[in-house]
């Protein structure tokens, strides 16, 4: 395994835009049995805004085994405090689905004119979260545009964490454990999109305790994965 | 060998350069980088007045007093202020340990009023460095493109000149700077996006691409991973990540009897 990953969580670009999101999730499925082995656990994509979702959610949980999904609200067009949204996640956490919101994709500076997504506006989280009882949830992509109070206060709602990809500024893992609880944060790389060494040196660059270090890299993930 | 074209004061922990100096150093320490390019004082401004812009530098001259055998000092300068920029020049370079100059957001490179810097800095072995940005969402008033610093270049093809940040939005920026062999790119400051530095060598050649990291904003890790996680022969990484700083740095180390 590359840089000792045993496991990573992959979804499918061919969700931001696709619109048949079944055919997208079984590919992801199938590429991850046939190329990952037991390394690619696939989390598919779900996109409210298009007419019944739910059988999508019902297939990814129950035709593809998926054990978490990924949403996109921002290249599907909604705002987290739309009451569907929240319809959403009731149903991902009745069936202990992870969900995982991508907050961003590309730095905005660097989108094409002609296709310009603004980031995730993660605050109505905060409130939702508290209400759903058993939500699992993960931000990612979300730490170079969601920092100080408002990571902290969705953080602190629920079972919620946020991996470290976009997490930038020298030291930048040991600088934000100084407020973010070592259980919060997970090891993320956005691989292939960013090269993975950026992830993994950034365990390096921050002097970390081997607690924080089991945690980021594999305790937290585990422990998020089989909550139920 | 590690050398780190592009480090800063800002952002980094600390209330006083010496503090936040250390601070940084200790990181490199940790990533094996063994020398830093360091300019800009501890609070920036776009449009910097002179006594702004000198008192950032003698934050930075403060910075270095410690550490000149781990870093080197570039010095900050406004072209809509010439005659007090050229002086800062003289000041920091010409009397003082900076070898190198930083233009930022004052004015577009392109405009006749950088050229007595360019002509001075060249003088004296100082390499320039030119921030460029590409941006969707609109540039500052006086912020450069590469198509900026392209125009600059040609107007003094003998001097060598840096390209800060690849234009971020770097397939555009490589191809803006492709024609003139004068100007290198600075890797520093943008996501660490997947085939960059490929297609930097591919079509700069090696010599022409240098490591930069852009901390304390950004961090050395997603930075350095440009390099260390590119698809190159370890030859061509050598260049990168130090190689080719040390060369563009070498006339002015000589001139002021800096050994390395």
């Amino acid at each position: 395994m590359a840089h000792g990953v045993t496991q990573a969580w992959a979804g499918s670009f061919d969700g931001l835009l696709h619109k048949d999101l079944s055919s997208v999730n079984s590919r992801l499925a199938e590429d991850c049995r046939r190329f990952g082995k037991t390394l690619l656990l696939p989390f598919g994509s779900i996109n409210p805004m298009l007419p019944d979702w739910e059988e999508d959610l019902r297939r990814c949980h129950e035709q593809f085994k998926m054990r978490g999904i990924r949403l996109h609200p921002n290249y599907h067009g909604y705002k987290l405090s739309e009451p569907f949204f929240e319809k959403l996640l009731r149903a991902a956490s009745e069936r202990n689905l992870l969900v995982q919101i991508v907050v961003s994709m590309e730095d905005r500076r660097t989108q094409p004119a002609l296709f310009a997504v603004e980031p995730v506006d993660v605050l109505p989280l905060g409130k939702i979260v508290s209400v759903i009882p058993g939500l699992k949830l993960q931000l990612l992509n979300a730490l170079l545009l969601v920092r100080g109070q408002p990571l902290l206060s969705t953080l602190a709602a629920g079972n919620v964490a946020v991996e470290i990809a976009t997490l930038e500024g020298a030291g930048g893992v040991a600088a934000l454990l100084k407020t973010v609880p070592s259980e919060k944060l997970l090891f993320g790389s956005y691989a292939p999109f960013f090269i993975f060494e950026s992830a993994i040196l950034k365990l390096k660059e921050s002097a970390l305790s081997k607690a924080q270090l089991e945690a980021i890299t594999s305790a937290n993930a585990r422990r998020l994965l089989s909550d139920k | 060998m590690i050398w780190d074209l592009h480090c800063h004061l800002a952002g980094v922990p600390g209330s006083t350069p010496d503090e936040r100096m250390a601070q940084l150093v200790e990181f490199a320490d940790r990533m094996g980088i063994d020398r830093l390019c360091v300019y800009m004082g501890m609070n920036w401004s776009h449009q910097p007045k002179p006594e702004d812009f000198r008192k950032q530098n003698d934050e930075v001259l403060q910075a270095l007093s410690r550490w000149h055998h781990r870093a080197f000092g570039f010095v900050y300068v406004n072209p809509n202020f010439a005659r007090e920029s050229l002086d800062e020049i003289n000041r920091c370079v010409a009397d003082g340990p900076m070898v190198g100059v930083k233009l930022w957001v004052a004015a577009k490179a392109h405009v006749a009023e950088l050229d007595p810097i360019i002509e001075r800095a060249h003088e004296l072995k100082a390499i320039i460095f030119q921030h460029t940005w590409w941006k969707s969402v609109g540039l500052l008033p006086g912020e450069s493109t590469p198509l900026d610093i392209a125009a600059l270049a040609k107007r003094h093809p003998h001097v060598p000149l840096i390209c800060g940040h690849t234009g971020g939005d770097w397939e555009r920026g490589i191809r803006a700077i492709r024609r003139h062999s004068n100007v290198s790119v600075d890797l520093a400051g943008f996501d660490p996006t997947a085939g960059v530095t490929e297609m930097a060598v591919r079509e700069l050649g090696a010599e022409r691409v240098l490591y930069g990291s852009d901390a304390a904003g950004r961090s050395f890790s997603s930075q350095l991973a440009k390099v260390l996680g590119a698809d190159l022969p370890e030859a061509a990484k050598k260049l990168i990540l130090g190689e080719n700083l040390k060369r563009m740095l070498t006339p002015i180390l000589r001139a002021k009897g800096i050994q390395l």
